[in-house]
């Protein structure tokens, strides 16, 4: 008897241990303290969002100009790679990923008993008022987000002009890699009035355009990635004589950035962009 | 069938397989357009995609397969040993070694020769390598494993330098560099491959005599008035140039040296000499055909050439070793 009333003492012990722990944990789940973001676009919204240290580190992809719309901005926190060890050793009580983050690191990262949140990656225009309201809703500044979203509409709905008749462009970037319906990308390309050539060569999604067919299409605008250094077959196929010769009648040549990645406010500065050039191809 | 007669089917079989090469693409021209845009460059798109596309594409394709099958056939010929292939015995992964450090270094950049010069050579690094460990007789068992070891090392450093670019996209490429691909080719690659190919045959074109000789066995080649160092270090030379210019451009393409020896060897009589042109002649056919086969297999997913060789070429191998085993 004596083993079982001290075994049922120590369960009491226990249970109130837990229930003690809850009620901590309480406040923290109401607005996480230490959030780290591991990716690119789950970095940018935290940015935008996040309080006064709240926000303790962001991947380093944030940091490249060519990918992230706030690379200033991410130079002010540390930067990680997202491998679970250093992620954890940050201490954090929520991190960020998209769901192309490295499996593995996310798995390990909720067997350590953090808890990960992941973004999809943005696919319309209507994706950024829903990311930052969840956003907001995570990081428990739903006021700001809502500020937010509300500055995103009326800028939106200030530059999207109808793409009926507008110039016709093509995205082409390293490998041959195009975005045709179903992306943000073909999305900012309709919001600026362009029409998007992969539609006409049956493309949806992402995926490589051949460059015969994107010699035959002929398009108005062909806009490029940008550059990285050092060398690669990927880049090198922007280089190729038929492509110079096709860009050669062209006066204008738009490379995508940042600004073009995420599904963030920032879109409306690669909207805007694109409309001036646009208007300046449609200028007799 | 007479020696010429064969030389002049696999020329015309090079010849339908290049014009093939030509009609076949994604923008679906038909044959007529083709080759009004082609030869008279009527219609503004269908020029620049048969003459900076394709074109280039079909030219490489001939080059560099020539340039396997012959140097396949020299350096059997040469080894005698059936298994000797640039591929196999870590002659093309050195010649890739030698470019990709061209191309991340920055050298190409600075100087575009760099990139074939550097492959010639890691090739001939790797040439000479694997004829100190075999020696002058070639013995089967050491050329393959030293071809497996430089092979092996050849990779690794490749994807060392790949992975330490600072571009994102040269680690995918390894593959490219292993398996070795023609798309998206240009004329750029044409000039940049073509003087050390033409190089590399014009030396190994005319050891004809030499390697018909070497049949008879070393000595009686000498009684015959062959100079053997002359011929080693011609061959050498010769291998690394056609074979490092087509690597630089084209990624290491394997078995094409191997298949090509193996099938026409019983046509020319087994005479190595007589092995060289038919065999220059089959490789351009056979890589043609495979580089038309990796467009009408998956258009959409840039295949690499290496597979299919690869596919055709390593039961052959297998193939060849258990013959060499049964006759020891």
């Amino acid at each position: 008897m004596s083993v079982f009333g001290r075994t049922s003492r120590r369960m009491r012990a226990l249970a109130a241990a837990l229930a003690f722990g809850l009620c901590a944990a309480q406040p923290a789940t109401a607005a996480p303290q230490r959030v780290v973001s591991v990716n690119l676009c789950t970095d940018q919204l935290a940015m935008l969002l996040a309080d006064e240290g709240q926000l303790v580190s962001v991947s380093f992809l944030s940091g490249d100009p060519r990918l992230s719309a706030m690379p200033a901005r991410a130079r002010d926190y540390p930067a990680n790679r997202g491998q679970a060890e250093e992620v954890f050793l940050m201490r954090p009580d929520l991190v960020l990923a998209g769901t192309y983050t490295a499996q593995a690191s996310v798995a390990m990262l909720r067997r350590l008993g953090i808890e990960v949140v992941e973004f999809a990656p943005a696919r319309a225009l209507s994706d950024v008022p829903a990311y930052l309201e969840r956003m907001g809703r995570l990081l428990g500044r739903e006021e700001k987000a809502g500020r937010l979203i509300a500055e995103f509409e009326a800028g939106l709905a200030a530059l999207r002009r109808a793409p009926e008749d507008g110039p016709r462009a093509a995205l082409y970037s390293a490998n041959g890699y195009t975005t045709g319906q179903g992306t943000l990308s073909d999305d900012i390309l309709s919001a600026a009035g362009l029409r998007n050539i992969a539609a006409e060569v049956g493309r949806a999604g992402g995926g490589p355009l051949p460059l015969e067919l994107l010699v035959t299409a002929a398009p108005d605008l062909v806009i490029t990635g940008a550059r990285y250094p050092g060398a690669s077959r990927a880049e090198a196929l922007l280089d190729h004589p038929a492509l110079a010769a096709l860009m050669a009648d062209l006066p204008l040549r738009p490379e995508t950035g940042g600004d073009w990645v995420c599904g963030t406010p920032h879109v409306l500065k690669a909207i805007a962009a694109l409309s001036a050039l646009g208007d300046a191809l449609e200028a007799p | 069938m007479s020696f010429r007669a064969l030389l002049w089917a696999l020329g015309l079989l090079v010849a339908a397989l290049f014009a093939a090469s030509l009609l076949i693409g994604p923008a679906g021209l038909s044959p007529s357009d083709s080759l009004a845009a082609l030869i008279a460059g009527r219609g503004e798109a269908a020029a620049l995609v048969m003459r900076e596309i394709r074109l280039p594409r079909a030219i490489l394709g001939a080059l560099v397969g020539a340039s396997l099958g012959l140097s396949g056939a020299a350096l059997q010929g040469y080894l005698r040993n059936p298994l000797a292939e640039p591929g196999l015995i870590g002659v093309s992964s050195s010649a890739a070694l030698g470019a990709v450090i061209a191309l991340q270094t920055g050298l190409a950049g600075a100087f575009a020769l760099a990139l074939p010069l550097m492959a010639l050579a890691g090739a001939l690094i790797a040439v000479l390598i694997l004829l100190g460990l075999a020696g002058p007789r070639g013995g089967a068992l050491t050329l393959i494993l030293a071809g497996i070891a430089l092979s092996a090392l050849a990779g690794a450093l490749t994807s060392l330098v790949l992975n330490l670019s600072p571009n994102p996209y040269a680690a995918a490429e390894i593959v490219f560099w292993m398996m070795g691909s023609l798309t998206d080719r240009s004329f750029t690659h044409v000039w940049l491959a073509l003087p050390l190919t033409l190089i590399g045959w014009a030396l190994i074109l005319p050891l004809v005599r030499g390697l018909d000789a070497l049949t008879l066995g070393e000595d009686a080649a000498a009684a015959l008035g062959v100079r053997l160092a002359r011929l080693r270090v011609t061959l050498v030379v010769g291998v690394a140039a056609c074979v490092g210019a087509g690597v630089a451009v084209a990624g290491a393409i394997g078995f094409v040296g191997l298949i090509v020896p193996h099938l026409l060897r019983p046509l020319v009589g087994a005479r190595p000499g007589r092995l060289l042109p038919a065999s220059a002649l089959g490789g351009a056919a056979l890589l043609l055909a495979a580089d038309i086969a990796v467009r009408l297999i998956v258009p959409e997913r840039d295949l690499k050439l290496g597979v299919l060789t690869a596919i055709v070429g390593a039961p052959l191998f297998l193939h060849l070793i258990y013959k060499t085993r049964a006759a020891q």
